[in-house]
């Protein structure tokens, strides 16, 4: 599986103002690292490509993802994944409920839904109430929830500010090797310079 | 789902419209049913002729602004002074119970409690009082109406000060009062200064719903009002049910009084809203520290104390009288207690109390799915209702019903539609829509748009994220909008006795039809089951959530 995640022109304003302008090429595996202060219009990309942002921003150009342009899509048909800075997992859903929430029905989802966790060291997880899991341990069913629902590219908004130091490193590993692994592009916003150390792509400074 | 505002306009404006159109028309001699075709103005002299009319009007003016004066000023001075206090804790936990009490059980409970043969005459008889006997002395149903005042500052304050902590938030007072207090201010001082001038405007109007309520109630001022003449409310509905039919001008006549008058004194609470904003600001502007402190937080603590103990002291004095056997005078607790009363009301409870649950379920199903259609019609077209959006929603609880309902029922009468069970649950729905949209639309927009966010991009369509996310994420506060909702319900008396023309009997309409006897025993039971009935609402409330979320921890922080 190879995805690509082009952004033709994608300029953003409020008010008339300009906000930020972007020309990118994303392919498999690869991040574009955004950077900026805060009210540079960072997450206001997140949201554009997403497809929630809010009516009060006028935005301009197309984005395509595997060649189709999903500019006009509602973000539920997108195909577009999203991890925040906070795991977010449903707490009113156990597990593996989270995980079966956002695959495609079909049979045999119980099991891969299993087999995931297993492979990410939470073997026996499926029926634990997400609210008595470490950061660490949310953090990756959160990652194996963006994965199992089958995204075709993926955005980061922070994901690891919230993180102990000692988790961060390990985590961020943990997310880039496995979005190379199935060939998402990703886009991430962040403050952390060793967040765009480690991605090693692009890097698009809002600031200058 | 789009229409669901015109929905909410149509099933809160429609009947409040229509109801004032049928009390304007015949006010002024317009009603061919009963031979009026002509416009006159003859019925507003048979009106102003009605002996103890000016002070009906006084006394229904008065109940207004006292009460909303007492019961705001307690709760505000109960704020400042006892925020963070042991007692704020405790009395915070109660507030919901007490707004559960329905207002005619309440005012019964108070009733029995101040009676000259009640509670607190037996408590200091006869080793203060010297009484063997009851005193004849006149202390419910008193011509100014204190005792019907003192009843309403105890069912507003709990109204008040959960309006009051819904609001809290949105201001950070805890900031506000350190700053300050930093500059040297003095708690409650600190607060009084820079927490309640903010405050204010965000409880405007529901202080515009106690005046009205208060100046215009109909349920209170039966058991705890003035009997000759009595409020201006209760003269409408004894003129709107006399035999002689021509009296319907003069209710009618009579209903645009009272709609004249809660007007007024909305009218006069403005222009005191506008003075002591004057005074306030000089107050502030001054930068006097203030020497009162303790005062006013011992006024504001005593005040809660006070009204939170009478309205338990009733509760359980209706419990007492309902058990009650042989009970001589001077003696603190009944003599012989016994189950009989409520054996021999048991029979004539069913009925009633059944007709109560399903009115009060209806009207609380149907206005909760209104209300989840315009908030989840809100979060997916992101336009927020602005000022008038609220205003609409606060339009039942400002227009009196002894205004409006008389109209309405016979603006259905002409249309050709009976009055019964149906036009009753409609009738609730008019009040309780707007106190369920009231407890549900904070939490609503309160829950986090991160988790629809996440929903829709593991691709929920919106739909599924409204059952699968929103709905079990707000369980418990929509359990608790449900259960304000049936209370409400519960509690209505004037438009169950009107729009169901008699013939819908509730425990709320049994309660107040029996209030006039005289048994208290027997009212005791009564007033005890139209308490209890919402009280399990409440209960279930509580309970499900927790035993639906026992093994979901974090369940327990989205809420709040």
């Amino acid at each position: 599986m190879s995805h690509r995640l082009i952004l033709g022109g994608v300029s953003i304003a409020i008010d008339d103002v300009p906000l930020l302008t972007v020309d990118a090429d994303i392919g498999p595996g690869e991040v574009l690292t955004v950077t900026g202060k805060s009210g540079s219009g960072k997450s206001t990309l997140l949201a554009y490509l997403a497809g929630f942002i809010d009516p009060v921003f006028s935005a301009r150009g197309r984005v395509l993802l595997d060649g189709v342009d999903i500019t006009e899509r509602p973000a539920e048909t997108r195909r577009i994944g999203l991890l925040f800075q906070d795991a977010l997992l449903f707490p009113h859903l156990s597990v593996i409920g989270n995980l079966m929430f956002g695959m495609v029905p079909g049979r045999g989802r119980p099991d891969r839904a299993a087999a995931a966790l297993a492979d990410a060291g939470l073997a026996g997880f499926e029926d634990r109430d997400p609210g008595t899991l470490s950061g660490g341990q949310q953090a990756r069913v959160a990652l194996l929830r963006l994965l199992l629902s089958d995204p075709h590219a993926v955005l980061l908004d922070e994901p690891f500010s919230k993180l102990d130091a000692h988790l961060r490193g390990e985590i961020r590993a943990l997310v880039f090797d496995r979005l190379r692994v199935a060939g998402l592009p990703a886009v991430l916003v962040t403050h952390d310079a060793a967040d765009a150390a480690t991605a090693k792509g692009q890097v698009l400074n809002l600031d200058t | 789902m789009r229409a669901s505002p015109i929905l909410v306009v149509m099933l809160l404006a429609g009947p409040i419209l229509f109801g004032l159109a049928g009390i304007f028309l015949p006010a002024f001699g317009v009603m061919p049913a009963l031979g009026g075709y002509v416009p006159t103005l003859g019925h507003w002299d048979a009106l102003f002729g009605q002996p103890g009319l000016w002070r009906s009007v006084i006394v229904s003016l008065l109940s207004g602004l006292v009460t909303t004066t007492a019961s705001l000023g307690i709760v505000l001075l109960f704020l400042a002074g006892c925020t963070g206090t042991r007692l704020y804790g405790w009395v915070c936990g109660a507030v919901t119970p007490l707004l559960s009490v329905p207002h005619a059980a309440a005012a019964l409970g108070l009733a029995f409690l101040i009676a000259p043969s009640g509670f607190l005459v037996r408590a200091i008889s006869p080793w203060i009082t010297g009484w063997d006997r009851p005193p004849d002395v006149l202390i419910i149903q008193d011509p100014w109406g204190m005792a019907m005042m003192a009843g309403l500052v105890i069912k507003e304050i709990p109204f008040l000060l959960l309006m009051s902590l819904a609001a809290l938030p949105q201001i950070n007072p805890a900031s506000r009062l350190a700053v300050a207090r930093t500059l040297g201010y003095r708690p409650v001082t600190a607060w009084l200064k820079t927490v309640a001038p903010s405050l204010y405007p965000l409880i405007r109007l529901p202080v515009y719903a106690v005046i009205a309520y208060a100046s215009s109630t109909v349920d209170v001022a039966l058991i705890l009002g003035p009997t000759n003449p009595p409020t201006l409310s209760v003269a409408i509905l004894q003129w709107f049910n006399s035999p002689d039919l021509s009296f319907r001008f003069v209710a009618s006549a009579g209903a645009v009084l009272q709609l004249m008058l809660t007007l007024t004194a909305l009218a006069l609470w403005r222009i005191g809203e506008a003075v002591v904003s004057l005074l306030g600001r000089w107050w502030l502007e001054r930068g006097s520290r203030g020497h009162y402190d303790f005062g006013l937080a011992v006024a504001g603590g005593g005040g809660i104390v006070l009204a939170a103990g009478l309205a338990f002291l009733s509760l359980v004095g209706l419990a007492v009288n309902g058990v009650a056997g042989f009970w001589r005078f001077p003696n603190f607790l009944p003599d012989t207690m016994t189950l009989s009363h409520w054996l021999k009301a048991a029979p004539s409870i069913a009925g009633p109390l059944s007709t109560s649950l399903i009115v009060g379920a209806l009207a609380m199903a149907i206005s909760l799915a209104v209300v989840l259609a315009v908030l989840e019609n809100e979060q997916r077209s992101g336009l927020r209702p602005g000022r008038g959006g609220m205003h609409i929603f606060y339009l039942p609880l400002i227009v009196p019903q002894a205004a409006f309902l008389f109209g309405l029922v016979m603006g259905t009468e002409i249309a050709g539609i009976r009055p019964g069970f149906w036009l009753v649950v409609f009738g609730h729905i008019v009040f309780v829509l707007p106190y369920v949209y009231l407890s549900l639309a904070e939490a609503y927009r309160r829950l986090d748009p991160r988790w629809a966010m996440i929903a829709a991009t593991l691709g929920a369509s919106p739909d599924r994220i409204f059952l699968r996310v929103r709905l079990p994420m707000l369980l418990a506060p929509g359990l608790m909008a449900a259960a304000v909702g049936l209370a409400v319900s519960v509690g209505q008396y004037l438009p169950t006795l009107l729009l169901g023309a008699g013939r819908v009997q509730t425990v709320t309409t049994e309660a107040l039809a029996l209030a006039s006897g005289g048994d208290r025993r027997i009212i005791g039971v009564w007033a005890l089951v139209q308490t209890l009935l919402p009280a399990v609402g409440f209960i279930i409330a509580l309970v499900v959530p927790r035993l639906f979320w026992s093994n979901r921890r974090a369940m327990r922080g989205v809420i709040r």
